[in-house]
């Protein structure tokens, strides 16, 4: 029946429409790992906007500007002055915590966006009746937008690392440090893609999604702040650098160079080594937990 | 080939059975499953994708098990819910499109699928535009879309005509029936109206509380119970002329079989088209008026009124 309706195509004119009848398609099936990595690709190019409205690309494509602009500022300068290499309190992972507000706003802007679309619309189950899990969806979407941040943190750190090699700085060095800033990006990109994820599933409400997720990573370090400042001041400064537990981005910084032994930015740092430990384990724990509290969240739909 | 056997399905929650021993045959076709809210339906299309287990019993679709063939069984079957489930902020095209590569279609088959299958639900150069835009109707079509994109052997639509219109519903209606008879689709539909369906469908299934009511194919339905309303003015002339008695008489020289419904309205058993010619002439030659002349609609309410056929759709439910 359909089979006699397969007409050779003969350049239609965009204004003919031909009945051709029904096709059925012959085609390949490419199955639940190619839907899992279709759903990746495209909820990473949706939290840049790509493939997006043009309103939707506004926000994240300023954030990569604003975290990318003091970068190439700092290479501007460092070339011009003649210095050998960057300034210890801005390269690489202290970069990123200076920019860490910039990487907080992102998540609270986008992992909304990755999420309470598909719950606020009611498409989970469309996407459900499809050979993909509810597992397979949250791979996809944890996947994207940790790879999001990803981008984003390491982007600037990739600036100054092609900045220090045209400007002929030390290779090794700037090598080491490009990679020490690397692993920054990679907790960054898993502790905020799993915080923001979290939030952003237990509400269809966009806007609560980002309030929430804005109020978690910046108040959080401003409470981790200003306890540090108050134990600080009395005396107690070994004790303070546990109030980082509560800071993600502090908890980033000062694990990062606890690890690799770096001076860091300021006099704030790891407790001790067991802080150093504990530290990084709170890091795994809580983006695993993330992972684990999103694969539950979804089971049930 | 059976398209869905249940044997004994049974789905219990912790205050209520949704399902009871379902036992049905679906033979390939259009197949209707009708129920009242909460009847079970919705429960049965989530078991069936092998989204939900099954308390008891088991069900195979297109001869897959749907308790360890779950994957299987969703390549190649679509679902349409009956709730809204389109972003507002995304065109038709572009949907149909992510949704096609969410069943596992290249990229470039996709974007071929999605425009044929637009152009088969009766979308054209809206489809570019956002869903937000669109009429109840179009988001129907939408829907439907975006279950057959990627041209399975059977869709199971759940409550496709809610929301529409008299005329939206024959046109979805009508895009159902040729799922199967041009696309060679088998679909699964399910509505809480009867009526609506024994037009659509070869076969219809009916439960309530989660148990068969009945299962037999549309022609039965229809042989038993389709029948005229219709309504006559008396003679203006003549007011003692009795209108309705003079045209029980004369359809009974006709050949139809006819009864008064106790008010003004006559019941008149449809035979086939010439039924409607024949009152016409006879409404005609007594001079009278004719106020309607309706198909009566079938509820689900008067199949729970067969007792009989409850009871033995209740024994077939356990054999």
């Amino acid at each position: 029946m359909s089979d006699t309706a397969q007409q050779p195509p003969t350049a239609p004119r965009a204004d003919v429409i031909h009945d051709i009848g029904y096709r059925h398609y012959e085609g390949p099936r490419l199955g639940r790992s190619y839907a899992t990595r279709s759903l990746y690709t495209l909820s990473l190019r949706g939290s840049f906007g790509l493939g997006r409205s043009v309103k939707s690309k506004i926000l994240p494509m300023a954030l990569l500007a604003v975290i990318c602009l003091p970068a190439l500022i700092i290479v501007a300068v460092t070339v011009y002055t003649k210095l050998s290499k960057y300034p210890d309190t801005a390269s690489y992972p202290n970069y990123l915590s200076i920019m860490q507000f910039v990487i907080a706003v992102f998540v609270a802007a986008q992992a909304p966006v990755a999420l309470s679309r598909d719950l606020r619309f009611m498409t989970l189950p469309l996407y459900f009746s499809r050979p993909l899990t509810s597992r397979d969806y949250v791979q996809a979407k944890f996947g994207a937008m940790a790879s999001a941040v990803f981008v984003l943190t390491g982007l600037p750190m990739l600036i100054m690392w092609i900045g220090s090699m045209l400007a002929s700085m030390d290779f090794g060095y700037n090598l080491e440090h490009f990679g020490y800033g690397l692993v920054a990006a990679a907790f960054y990109s898993l502790l905020y893609a799993g915080i923001g994820l979290v939030i952003s599933s237990v509400t269809p409400r966009r806007g609560f999604g980002v309030a929430a997720i804005i109020a978690v990573l910046l108040i959080s370090e401003a409470v981790a702040g200003i306890i540090y400042a108050v134990l600080d001041v009395h005396g107690h400064s070994s004790g303070a650098g546990w109030a980082l537990v509560i800071s993600p981005s502090s908890l980033v910084a000062t694990t990062v160079d606890w690890l690799f032994g770096l001076s860091g930015r300021g006099n704030i740092h790891v407790p001790s080594d067991l802080g150093g430990f504990v530290f990084l384990a709170e890091i795994l724990l809580v983006a695993a937990a993330s992972y684990g509290l999103l694969v539950r969240r979804y089971r049930k739909i | 080939m059976s398209v869905i056997i249940t044997d004994n399905l049974t789905k219990r929650f912790p205050r209520v059975t949704a399902l009871d021993r379902l036992t049905v045959d679906v033979q390939p076709g259009v197949v209707g499953l009708v129920g009242a809210n909460g009847a079970g339906k919705s429960t049965l299309i989530k078991i069936l994708l092998g989204l939900a287990p099954a308390t008891e019993g088991t069900a195979r679709v297109l001869g897959l098990d749907v308790a360890t063939e779950g994957g299987a069984i969703r390549e190649r079957v679509g679902y349409m819910p009956e709730h809204d489930c389109l972003p507002p902020d995304v065109s038709a095209t572009e949907f149909v499109v992510h949704m096609a590569r969410m069943s596992g279609l290249p990229a470039s088959a996709a974007r071929e699928r999605t425009a044929d299958t637009l152009r088969h639900v009766g979308l054209y150069e809206e489809r570019y535009r956002p869903i937000g835009g669109y009429s109840t109707g179009m988001k129907q079509r939408v829907k439907l879309a975006q279950a057959l994109v990627h041209d399975p052997q059977l869709v199971l639509l759940d409550e496709p005509t809610n929301g529409l219109d008299p005329v939206g519903r024959d046109d979805m209606l009508g895009l159902i029936r040729r799922v199967h008879a041009e696309f060679g689709i088998s679909v699964l539909v399910t509505s809480h109206l009867l009526g609506e369906l024994e037009r659509t469908c070869d076969h219809v299934v009916v439960i309530d509380g989660g148990k068969l009511l009945r299962s037999s194919s549309t022609a039965d339905f229809t042989q038993a119970t389709q029948v005229l309303a219709v309504e006559v003015t008396d003679r203006q002339s003549d007011p003692s002329f009795d209108a309705d008695q003079a045209l029980l008489e004369r359809l009974g020289a006709d050949g139809l079989t006819a009864k008064a419904d106790g008010g003004r309205v006559l019941l008149v058993e449809i035979k086939g088209d010439e039924t409607y010619d024949l009152i016409r002439d006879a409404v005609a030659d007594l001079g009278v008026g004719l106020v309607r002349m309706e198909q009566r609609r079938h509820h689900i309410s008067e199949v729970f009124s067969y007792d009989q056929a409850e009871a033995e759709a209740e024994e077939s439910a356990h054999v």
